[in-house]
């Protein structure tokens, strides 16, 4: 694999925003050329993907020196470069994101058709996708950064694509901020780490990480806290409890976005970073952080989703809750296990993103199931596909979801047994709500208001054909893939990756004792009554308009988490800023005291000029007084 | 010779708008234009016949001056000077473009002042002694002065003798400091014989004091920063643009060139303090800047939050906060010189700095809105703009080079949170939504603005892509200064030695020194 190929990977979508972007005047009103273009773009970024994953698998990795590109930031004593790493985890994410990436764009051809901004759309997805190849190329963890910042970027500017809605652009800047805080952990972990080993590069710090050779700047701490702050930096970015909280809103984007961004790929960055500092991890033993953070989510997210109407919304807090679940597999030292739960959900989660936009397009982009129903007979295609996705997040036997989640579950039995109990709880969870929606969507009567019900039909085939592309890989790939458990052939493929990391952490985690078959029953079982469950409460009634018990309410409510983070972080902010900073301290003392200064000036000089009189007589009596007290002064005093 | 062609062809320009008097407001703006564009590509010879192996002042010249005085005609430029020596020649044609249809009266003393102000802010970064540095520092007052007391807003006269006499305050602090080194210097206002000296001058924490409050006042530093809204405010956009871009920098400019290396100790002692301020200085202006409803005061607050980061860089000790610090000057120059370029031309449209008064502009004036995005990302440090590397290596070096806490670091780094706070509000309550009738009729960029905006935005993107350019030309005379301040404590260092070195070493050394 030469590191000319990763370039071409990597450039070509930027040409494709470049285009776009700098060109797009010319191109207005021309949506096969920029649609093209952009899907072009990512196509060839695919096609590179393609054979650099070939490459992998004839051993050849790209790394260290042979993968720099160009020296970036660098003086006495530091040096940040430009640089490539690919190995089997990067390729896999690169085949997720370019190829995941190429459907949604194509659908993108037709979701957006005769939008305003369609160019800009497409400039700002090519843009997203060459951000988040920086991010997984990069050698190093400020060019990871690099990317880290510029997906945040990406994802702003498509949550609050339609910028006229107040909704959009507030859930937007929402999306920026609380990756900030996010970023801001993540920024503190890259200082902590160059403190430690005098460079950010991957293969520098794990190999004197190993060694133990480097700068105990907090002592024994020193890896401890430096993947504490990573880790806070993934859980903004994978949308983690405490700061999960924009990533339903951001839901205000296209929905082919939220495909993409918000469900795909940039959302499983922090898994990604995570797999990739494994080595650290395992020193570290942070592990049982991340997979305890993961699980809570999985958990709590999994509740909310219970209780919304909006299919996006529901479909948010089921990423949220299976991010949570891809923690737990990165965190217990399932490494492999969660990046392989990443690229199915990637595949079946992106699937049903698609296949509610194509709902949407149809009913005239309404979002509340309640006014749905019976879709089912007028789209064929979209139904069949959401059901295969349904199917396979709530882990149906032998569909993707249910190989990856299992292997999960099964490794964090070995871990810790109460981690198993609520991903098992969780799983229960995901079957029912998920199941909620398909029979509340497209099932029992149609609810669907009169003057939308004569349009409802069936998307254009740009649209339905990703759908159906995709739903074959939700459907089969866990059982071409993760057959054998944790011998299966995804678990060769990254076998190299993931070595040092098992070896450090061996004995630490129980992961493969014992037969997953018993496992495999027990999910499917749990899975099976969950979706019972939803045919009996769902298949014939529409969820009750308005929230019953108290519990119900709070839920519903989410929590009000937005509302205690507005009272306890935003409003406090902006009033002390405004009132006490801005116009007590700024105004009021400290711009008082240079005024002050001034105006004490004037009076002095106005008092003292009233010396001035001009009146010889007096100027003599001053001065006859003052030469009787200074005769005075030497006479009787000194 | 070149070095001096540089510094006084403005000048000559000023002269030759005087001389020609009644030729018509078309022929100022093209002498004005004409001398600034010459000056500006002459400058570029100091770019190509700069070398970046030393760290020895270049393109020196030396006459005799004010003999009796002890005074020379010294000029020369190192690797920090060579930048913001760049920095003013690249701005200032920018601006009279800027300026070209905004000014009504008095165009012809506009455009004098205004290159007349260009030759004060070359000479103070070339000036290698020290009364020539005060010569300059005090005549690019003058044109100042008149820039916002003419051509400014309605408190401008307020604004303006609050801005000169604030300046004032601190420049008379340092002219005592000035005089106090001459005699110390065998009667000498030589500069480069004083870093010979530096670390042997008799009160020398006073010394450091008078010159460091007349430059905290220029940056500036918390407390001293009350004047700077209020210039931006009154100042026409582009005296905004030249007071943020450049007059603030003198400040920064003057802690690197003469606090840091000529008071290494005091600068020791000094720094808790010093970096206390700068922190406050960070959140304190980003919190004040958030809260701001006029555009040009929001933007004026926020230099003070990113000054606080240059200020903090420059006191790590560090090769790469130093570095930074000195890059930071230049990303700060550009960043937010375009920012008050796009504000004046918002605000020639709409004649409104307000806030409330705008929204959905991003419909009406796309292109606008495009730019202005990717200058307000490049001032919240978003990778692969310019902001980034400077904040980046500002706080790797404070984080790295143990002459603070960290819990600096950590309350600094917040400041990037916060200026996305800020920044991303502004550009939403600007930008997005649905416009109003007003703000829906306001065209977009011409083809004028267009050249004025382009340079700075190839800059910001190319500091951000490929920042070696810079970084390798100013890395040896940022290394001189890394060397004094860490004097004696340990030699040039990787990153492992620094931590063998006492902490506070330095401030030790000067207690020794007190106590004879």
């Amino acid at each position: 694999m030469s590191r000319e190929l990763i370039v071409v990977l990597l450039i070509s979508p930027l040409v494709g925003f470049l285009i776009n972007g700098l060109f797009g005047k010319f191109l207005k009103g021309n949506e096969k050329l920029s649609g093209g273009i952009g899907t072009l773009a990512v196509l060839v970024s695919f096609i590179c993907a393609i054979v650099a994953f070939a490459g992998v698998q004839g051993g050849a990795v790209l790394e260290g020196d042979a993968g720099v590109l160009y020296e970036w930031i660098a003086g006495e004593g530091f040096t940040f470069n430009i640089g490539f790493h690919v190995d089997a985890l990067t390729t896999v994410m690169l085949l997720v994101i370019t190829g995941v990436g190429f459907l949604i764009h194509v659908y993108s051809i037709g979701y957006m058709h005769g939008d305003a901004g369609y160019t800009r759309y497409f400039a700002y997805l090519n843009l997203f996708v060459f951000a988040m190849l920086v991010l997984v190329l990069g050698n190093n963890y400020l060019m990871m950064f690099v990317g880290w910042e510029g997906v945040g970027l990406c994802s702003y500017l498509l949550i609050g694509f339609w910028y006229e809605r107040q909704s959009a652009t507030d859930a937007g800047k929402k999306a920026f901020i609380v990756n900030r805080i996010g970023d801001f952990g993540f920024l503190l972990g890259m200082f902590t780490l160059f403190a430690a080993f005098g460079s950010l590069d991957f293969t520098a710090i794990f190999g004197a990480a190993e060694a133990d050779t480097f700068q105990k700047v907090f002592g024994g701490s020193t890896l401890v806290i430096a993947t504490l702050l990573l880790f806070v930096g993934a859980v903004g970015k994978s949308a983690q409890m405490p700061l999960y909280v924009w990533l339903p809103d951001a839901m205000e984007g296209p929905t082919p976005v939220s495909a993409l961004i918000h469900a795909a790929t940039m959302v499983t960055a922090g898994v990604y970073m995570i797999a990739r500092s494994a080595v650290l991890y395992e020193l570290a033993h942070t592990g049982q952080v991340v997979a305890w953070v993961g699980v809570l989510t999985a958990f709590f997210a999994a509740t909310i989703a219970l209780t919304q109407n909006d299919i996006k919304r529901i479909l948010a807090y089921s990423t949220v809750s299976q991010l949570g679940y891809m923690f737990v597999g990165v965190g217990v030292g399932a490494y492999a296990s969660g990046v392989f739960h990443l690229m199915t959900h990637a595949f079946f989660k992106g699937l049903m993103f698609l296949a509610a936009g194509s709902v949407m397009h149809a009913m005239a982009n309404e979002l509340d199931m309640r006014k749905m129903g019976g879709l089912k007979a007028k789209m064929p295609i979209t139904h069949w596909t959401f059901l295969i996705g349904a199917l396979a997040i709530a882990g149906f036997p032998f569909l993707s979801g249910f190989w990856s989640k299992d292997e999960i579950l099964h490794s964090a039995w070995g871990s810790h047994p109460a981690i198993y109990v609520i991903g098992l709880i969780t799983a229960f969870l995901t079957a029912f709500y998920m199941f909620r929606l398909i029979f509340v969507t497209f099932y029992g009567q149609s609810r669907v208001a009169s003057a939308v019900a004569s349009h409802v039909h069936e998307s254009p085939p740009v649209m339905w054909v990703p759908l159906v592309i995709l739903a074959i890989p939700s459907a089969i790939i866990g059982l071409l893939l993760g057959w054998g458990g944790h011998g299966s052939a995804f678990h060769h493929f990254t076998e190299s990756v993931f070595k040092a990391a098992k070896e450090i952490g061996n004995g630490a985690h129980g992961e493969a004792a014992g037969s997953a078959v018993p496992f495999m029953i027990i999910s499917a079982i749990v899975g099976l009554v969950g979706i019972g469950f939803a045919w009996m409460r769902y298949s014939k009634r529409t969820p009750a308009a308005q929230p019953g018990t108290a519990l119900h309410k709070l839920v519903a409510n989410k929590y009000y988490i937005d509302e205690v983070y507005n009272a306890v972080f935003v409003q406090p902010i902006k009033n002390v800023s405004h009132y006490l900073l801005w116009r007590v301290v700024d105004t009021g003392i400290i711009d008082g005291i240079v005024n002050g200064v001034a105006v004490a000036i004037r009076i002095i000089g106005g008092t003292l000029r009233r010396l001035q009189t001009g009146v010889v007589q007096a100027y003599i009596v001053s001065m006859v007084v003052g030469i009787v007290i200074f005769l005075a002064y030497y006479l009787f005093i000194s | 010779m070149l070095l001096s062609i540089v510094i006084f062809l403005p000048l000559l320009g000023v002269v030759a708008i005087a001389l020609l008097r009644g030729i018509g407001a078309s022929a100022v703006k093209g002498i004005a234009m004409a001398v600034a564009l010459l000056t500006f590509l002459i400058s570029l010879g100091l770019y190509t016949g700069f070398d970046a192996t030393t760290a020895e002042m270049q393109f020196q010249e030396s006459h005799a001056w004010i003999s009796g005085l002890g005074t020379r005609y010294d000029i020369g430029i190192d690797g920090i000077s060579l930048w913001l020596v760049l920095l003013t020649t690249f701005l200032t044609p920018v601006c009279i473009l800027a300026a070209w249809n905004s000014v009504e009266k008095g165009l012809s003393g506009f455009m004098m002042s205004l290159l007349a102000l260009e030759t004060g802010m070359l000479g103070v970064f070339c000036a290698t002694d020290l009364f020539l540095f005060f010569v300059f520092w005090e005549s690019m007052l003058i044109p100042m002065y008149f820039l916002i007391g003419i051509w400014g807003g309605e408190r401008r006269i307020y604004a303006t003798v609050k801005f000169v006499l604030y300046t004032m305050a601190g420049s008379a602090l340092m002219l005592v400091g000035i005089l106090y080194l001459y005699f110390q210097n065998d009667n000498s206002f030589a500069l480069l014989p004083l870093y010979e000296k530096a670390g042997t001058f008799t009160h020398a924490n006073l010394l450091f004091l008078a010159f460091f409050i007349a430059f905290a006042i220029k940056v500036p530093l918390f407390p001293f920063h009350t004047w700077l809204p209020d210039a931006h405010v009154e100042a026409p956009t582009v005296g905004s643009v030249i007071l943020a871009g450049v007059l603030l920098k003198m400040g920064t400019y003057g802690i690197v060139r003469f606090c840091l290396p000529l008071f290494p100790d005091a600068a020791a002692t000094y720094t808790p303090l010093i970096v206390t301020l700068a922190v406050i200085g960070i959140i304190y202006g980003a919190l004040v800047a958030m809260v701001q409803p006029d555009l040009k005061k929001l933007v004026a607050y926020s230099s003070v939050s990113h000054l606080g980061f240059v200020v903090l860089g420059l006191f790590t000790r560090h090769h790469a906060g130093i570095q930074g610090g000195v890059l930071q000057m230049i990303n700060h120059g550009l960043s937010t010189g375009a920012l008050f370029l796009l504000v004046g031309m918002i605000y020639e449209r709409r004649h409104s700095r307000m806030i409330v008064d705008f929204g959905g502009v991003a419909k009406s004036m796309p292109i606008f809105a495009t730019i202005f995005m990717i200058t307000t990302l490049s001032s919240i440090g978003l990778p692969g703009l310019n902001g980034f590397v400077g904040e980046f290596m500002i706080l790797l070096g404070s984080f790295h080079g143990g002459a603070f806490s960290k819990v600096y670091v950590v309350l600094a780094a917040t400041g990037v949170i916060l200026a996305a706070v800020y920044m991303l509000w502004m550009f939403q309550r600007v930008m997005f939504g649905t416009p109003n009738k007003i703000n829906a009729a306001l065209p977009d960029l011409n083809t004028r603005e267009l050249v004025v905006l382009f340079p700075v935005l190839l800059f910001i993107v190319w500091i951000g892509v490929y920042p070696k350019p810079f970084l390798s030309r100013m890395e040896k005379s940022v290394n001189v200064v890394v060397t004094k301040v860490q004097q004696e404590t340990a030699p040039a260092m990787g990153h492992t030695k620094i931590k063998e070195v006492p902490r506070y070493a330095r401030v030790d050394i000067n207690k020794e020194a007190e106590t004879k």
